[in-house]
């Protein structure tokens, strides 16, 4: 017994696996020097995740060992090679593959250990440096062993011998199968009690459809995320799923808008989009959700970022034609390498899957701006309880990335009054937009409108979404006695009124001519009149100067004739008349 | 029995131990015991420790001890464990060999 190694003070230090999300989930990987159990069904992954983690060790100069219990080292290179990663070209002195495979020829007699296999790696490991070991399927050589406490002890002396040598071990081994349950069943289960830290895989089928999941079963020494996260296997190896965890950095705010591809549409969220934003477009069928996205996409190629466009409806060309008929014209973006169509029509599988598929397709195109259209397949059958959060992650990593999302989601019958989505994305989305139908008089007249948008001053008006050859376009809608006018209805009343004004501007234009008339003839009389008066007045002053002299002449008169008479200078008779 | 009647080849033995370990002192003497009994003066056993010698293990495949391979006569056979179960061992051993 190492008594003296168990009072040694050893800090724990993790061993970061290169498994996205993994590593958040147990703050920073696997404990260094110590011993980890793997165990899942079959299927499950084991396998992939610790090469993966030894093929990071490596990356990091860290010389790795696998004890392949189970395949031979070759089948194991082979089948990564889907996985993009070249085991082959790996010096045995980066990573050793040790073929343990017990040979079916191999005769029992009697109680064994593992001493040999130990003593081998021992030596091999202090040969190449190795400072990762994985023993693969290690249930497998268990089994041969004749009791369950000789089973416990080969255990025991492994994981000494890990300890002793300061090896990051990670040990896989097969659960009971059935229920993926919370632990494995006997013989094995002792191991999870030994190991510092246990894991597990497992993988279910809801209604049919595949849902993997990983859940960190114990870590000593360390907190962990102790939920399951759903994780998949994707085209670059293992991808857990993790939500943001508290105390995370927020995504970085970007202000820049862009637009959303329909010039009044941007009028009406006071300038588009912001970049990084989550966008959802509501509607029922045909209102317009795939041509709305499709304007979103042409113009983020116009100007420049490159664009991933998902289609869980038609072909990728079947879209490109059809947006053309209304003007959209995404053909020579998507030769020109800018856009990228991808159409996922039958696509099954879950939830997660795609996401996975989707974040990996988005990754390989650098894609600056991403159109799901729609995103309601999500939670298609047998993925009703997990789409809730794969949508929440979705967001997530777009806005981590400063992805610009467009999502479509149909709305369908139920979900009609409430408004909401199946997902409740639109809980979390920054924009959303919502199109209706407006049926009346006959005609089926598209309505847009904005239901919320954080951040943006936007137009409470419902608009008139009206597609036409040169593209989309929105239009006031008229409301008239408290009746909102779509389609023809609007037109005719806009027309009733281009013919009332027209009216009225003439009827203007004669009344002031009338008027003109009337001042001019006024201005006439006036002149007359005045003319009049001045005659009237040179005649009056000529009248008064007249009798003045006339009165001068007689008083003049009559003094003359009384000095002629001699007379008295006074008059004693009557005054003489004028 | 009439073990010795026939001409007995020569057998050779490797036994891969580790140590002193429980199980591979008592497969050393079980093999020991029953060559004794069985084939007196046509044997031979190549003892490998493999805690001394890990490199040959590693070259043999050997990762369970202790592990008795026959190089001799014929083709190689491998027996894993003490070798306790002595009907087991003829099987393996090739008991039409031993036996006529």
């Amino acid at each position: 017994m190492k008594t003296d190694r168990r009072f040694q003070k050893q800090t724990l230090t993790k061993v970061p696996t290169g498994i996205l999300g993994f590593d958040e989930i147990t703050g920073g990987g696997l404990p260094r020097g110590r011993t980890t159990l793997l165990v899942g069904g079959p299927g499950s992954g084991k396998t992939i995740f610790a090469l993966q983690f030894l093929l990071h060790g490596i990356e990091h100069e860290e010389p790795a060992i696998f004890v392949a219990f189970e395949e031979t080292p070759q089948r194991i290179v082979a089948n990564f090679d889907n996985f993009g990663w070249d085991i082959a070209s790996l010096h045995p002195n980066q990573l050793y593959l040790l073929d343990a495979q017990p040979s079916p020829d191999l005769i029992q007699s009697g109680s064994f250990d593992l001493g040999g296999m130990l003593a081998a790696l021992g030596a091999q490991a202090k040969a190449i440096g190795a400072r990762r070991i994985v023993f693969d399927a290690l249930d497998v050589v268990l089994a041969l062993l004749p009791d369950a406490a000789a089973a416990r002890r080969e255990v025991y002396r492994l994981h000494q011998w890990l300890l002793e040598r300061q090896l990051t071990g990670l040990i896989t081994a097969k659960d009971g199968g059935g229920d993926g349950g919370a632990s494995i069943q006997q013989p094995f289960g002792f191991m999870q009690f030994m190991v510092d830290c246990a894991v597990i895989l497992n993988h279910r089928i809801v209604l049919g459809v595949s849902q993997r999941n990983l859940r960190v079963q114990k870590y000593r020494g360390s907190g962990f995320d102790e939920n399951e996260s759903p994780f998949v296997i994707g085209s670059t190896g293992f991808d857990v799923a993790v939500a943001r965890k508290l105390g995370n950095v927020d995504a970085q705010l970007i202000n820049e808008r862009v637009t959303s591809g329909v010039e009044r549409l941007d009028t009406m969220l006071g300038g588009g989009y912001y970049r990084g934003a989550s966008v959802l477009i509501t509607g029922f069928p045909g209102t317009a959700k795939t041509t709305l996205s499709g304007a979103f996409a042409e113009a983020a190629c116009k100007r420049g970022d490159r664009t991933l466009f998902v289609s869980f409806d038609s072909d990728g060309s079947e879209i490109i034609r059809n947006l053309t008929s209304v003007g959209i014209q995404l053909a020579s973006h998507s030769e020109s390498g800018m856009l990228r169509m991808i159409s996922a029509r039958t696509i099954t599988g879950s939830a997660e899957s795609l996401l996975a598929r989707i974040k990996s397709l988005a990754k390989s195109h650098g894609a600056r701006c991403v159109v799901i259209d729609p995103v309601s397949t999500l939670s298609k059958s047998g993925n009703e309880l997990t789409a809730h959060g794969v949508a929440e992650r979705m967001i997530d990593w777009t806005k981590a990335e400063g992805i610009t999302l467009v999502c479509t989601s149909l709305l369908d019958e139920i979900n009609v009054h409430n408004m909401g989505t199946p997902l409740q994305i639109s809980t979390l989305a920054d924009t959303w937009i919502h199109l209706s139908y407006l049926v009346q008089a006959g005609e089926r007249n598209r309505g847009l409108s904005v239901v919320k948008s954080r951040g943006t001053a936007h137009s409470n008006q419902v608009r008139e979404l009206i597609l036409t050859d040169e593209g989309v376009t929105l239009a006031d809608i008229y409301t008239a006695g408290g009746e909102v006018l779509m389609g023809t209805m609007r037109w005719e009343k806009e027309s009733a009124e281009r013919v009332a004004n027209e009216v009225a501007e003439v009827a203007a234009q004669l009344n002031l001519v009338r008027l003109d008339a009337e001042e001019a003839v006024l201005q006439v009389r006036a002149k007359a009149v005045q003319t009049e008066l001045l005659a009237k007045q040179v005649e009056k002053t000529l009248l008064t100067r007249t009798r003045e002299s006339r009165e001068g002449e007689l008083v003049k008169g009559l003094a003359r004739m009384r000095v002629l008479r001699g007379a008295d200078a006074a008059e004693p008779g009557p005054k003489p008349a004028k | 029995m009439s073990i010795m009647q026939a001409p007995v080849p020569m057998f050779s033995f490797q036994l891969f131990v580790a140590g002193d370990t429980p199980n591979s002192v008592e497969a050393l003497g079980n093999l020991t015991r029953l060559c004794h009994e069985y084939l007196p003066g046509c044997h031979e056993i190549d003892v490998v420790d493999v805690f001394r010698e890990p490199a040959r293990a590693l070259a043999e495949g050997i990762f369970m001890t202790p592990t008795l391979i026959r190089l001799a006569p014929s083709s190689d056979i491998r027996i894993v464990g003490t070798l306790g179960n002595a009907q087991a061992m003829f099987q393996a051993l090739g008991r039409e060999t031993v036996l006529p």
